[in-house]
């Protein structure tokens, strides 16, 4: 490769934040997690950093656990990693659905959870099942911890919550209560190995007759993938009447700001959240209605 | 930038260590090896051709740099059969008429093995084209190569419920 680079391969998490310590300027010391995105970038000379600081050798932070009520997933956790995860469909169902139409499978053994939130790729398809899932993120760094929700983590296209010194080393989120469900689609050009057009996720819950928890995270189509509190509004609280999801799903269209590129239309993304909200809501009212949404230790 | 230093690999079996700079590809240091049956495609992760098993999981090799994956096994197409015992993989594959130019071949067998090792023996078409979403392949239109695989898999299967 053209590019050139210092890389540091750390044997452990203090070793890696010590290397990540020692610039405070964004771009010049970076993380490499999966390099999927990274190597890429590289070779584009979209980044240059003077030295990068691989997490592929750090203990400790890949893996899915679930107890008391919230899941943890490590930083280094691998989109092929959730796939494989016996119980995360009945947790997750959302997620698991854009791992499975995440690239291909080269990519999904490597590419990671920390790497696809920090790319900061509004196409990230990991990031709207995650922010529908009000989850949280975790950054390490020498001297403190912090965790906080994945919903202020980005803030302008590319530009995010995360200093120089810190690594991203866990995402959680409290495990959906049963009468919860949440859905993800990928608009897109193919079935596999192809870059987002419209990402959707929804979830919610639906307590005597009436939503509840109702957020809507949308992907391609804003600098940021985002929530639509405006649409999230419009059911909160309220039945899911057929005229609420269509005032949903045409909040969720008002909400959005896309652009042309390659792959679609502004107008066509704006036309396409408009339907993916309405089918997804549609969908989940339908589980929630019929119990046949995914719940703990009822995975098929 | 660092200097160049000794990475320990092992590559189809033989213990290697290449001396490699911090910015080379694994797909980079495994044709330095002589391995030329890993194939350089788009290097952007989207094509397979590179693939290979790392620790028994297919990479893209050229998304890999050498220094991050030191001490681990390393498996190209050539690792898994021989021109004279060759793979069920490679078998079907020549039976079933999936190579045309053979360019992605070595990535589509190395992503197929992957499937077999880390997520079904048993694979139904969707799982078969899950795995090889990552490998473009322009001569075949891929339905040869989707029979192939689940033709090996089905001799593998064979062979293994008989011994």
């Amino acid at each position: 490769m053209y590019a050139e680079f210092d890389l540091h391969v750390p044997r452990d998490l203090d070793g890696a934040l010590a290397v990540l310590a020692q610039s405070d300027e964004p771009g010049v010391i970076m993380p490499l997690a999966g390099g999927t995105n990274m190597i890429v970038d590289l070779r584009a000379r979209a980044v240059s950093p003077g030295a990068l600081v691989s997490i592929g050798k750090v203990p400790g932070i890949r893996g899915i656990t679930i107890r008391d009520g919230r899941v943890r997933m490590g930083g280094r956790t691998t989109v092929s990693d959730m796939l494989r995860h016996a119980e995360l469909g009945a947790f997750a169902p959302s997620l698991v659905e854009s791992a499975r139409v995440f690239a291909g499978q080269m990519v999904r053994n490597t590419a990671t959870v920390a790497g696809n939130i920090c790319s900061g790729s509004p196409a990230a398809d990991l990031v709207p099942p995650l922010l529908a899932l009000d989850a949280d993120v975790t950054l390490a760094s020498r001297s403190a911890n912090r965790t906080i929700p994945l919903s202020k983590f980005y803030q302008d296209y590319k530009v995010m919550a995360r200093r120089p010194g810190e690594l991203l080393t866990e995402v959680s989120w409290d495990a959906p209560a049963a009468n919860a469900t949440d859905l993800f689609y990928k608009l897109a050009r193919r079935k596999g190995d192809a870059i987002t057009v419209v990402g959707v996720a929804v979830a919610m819950r639906v307590e005597a007759g009436r939503c509840h928890g109702v957020r809507i995270a949308l992907g391609s189509v804003a600098p940021v993938v985002t929530r639509a509190p405006a649409a999230e509004q419009v059911l909160e609280g309220q039945a899911a009447t057929s005229e609420r999801i269509d005032a949903a799903a045409r909040a969720a269209m008002d909400a959005v700001n896309p652009i042309d590129d390659i792959r679609a239309s502004a107008d066509y993304r704006s036309h396409c959240v408009q339907v993916l909200v309405r089918r997804l809501l549609t969908r989940a009212r339908e589980q929630l209605a019929s119990g046949s949404q995914k719940t703990r230790g009822s995975r098929p | 930038m660092n200097d160049a230093k000794v990475v320990r690999l092992s590559v189809n079996g033989h213990a290697c260590e290449p001396s490699t700079p911090p910015n080379e590809t694994l797909l980079e240091t495994l044709r330095g090896l002589a391995c030329f049956e890993v194939k350089s495609g788009c290097e952007k992760g989207d094509c397979g051709a590179c693939a290979v098993l790392v620790d028994g999981e297919a990479v893209d090799s050229c998304l890999t740099l050498t220094w991050t994956v030191e001490g681990a096994d390393v498996t190209t197409v050539s690792g898994l059969g021989t021109m004279d015992s060759p793979h069920p993989l490679q078998k079907a594959f020549i039976e079933r008429g999936a190579a045309q130019c053979g360019y992605c071949t070595p990535g589509l067998i190395i992503a197929a093995q992957s499937m077999f090792d880390n997520d079904t023996r048993d694979p139904s078409e969707d799982d078969i084209r899950l795995a090889l979403s990552g490998n473009l392949c322009r001569c075949t239109g891929y339905t040869k190569v989707f029979d192939a695989v689940a033709e090996a898999a089905r001799i593998i299967r064979e062979r293994g419920e008989s011994s």
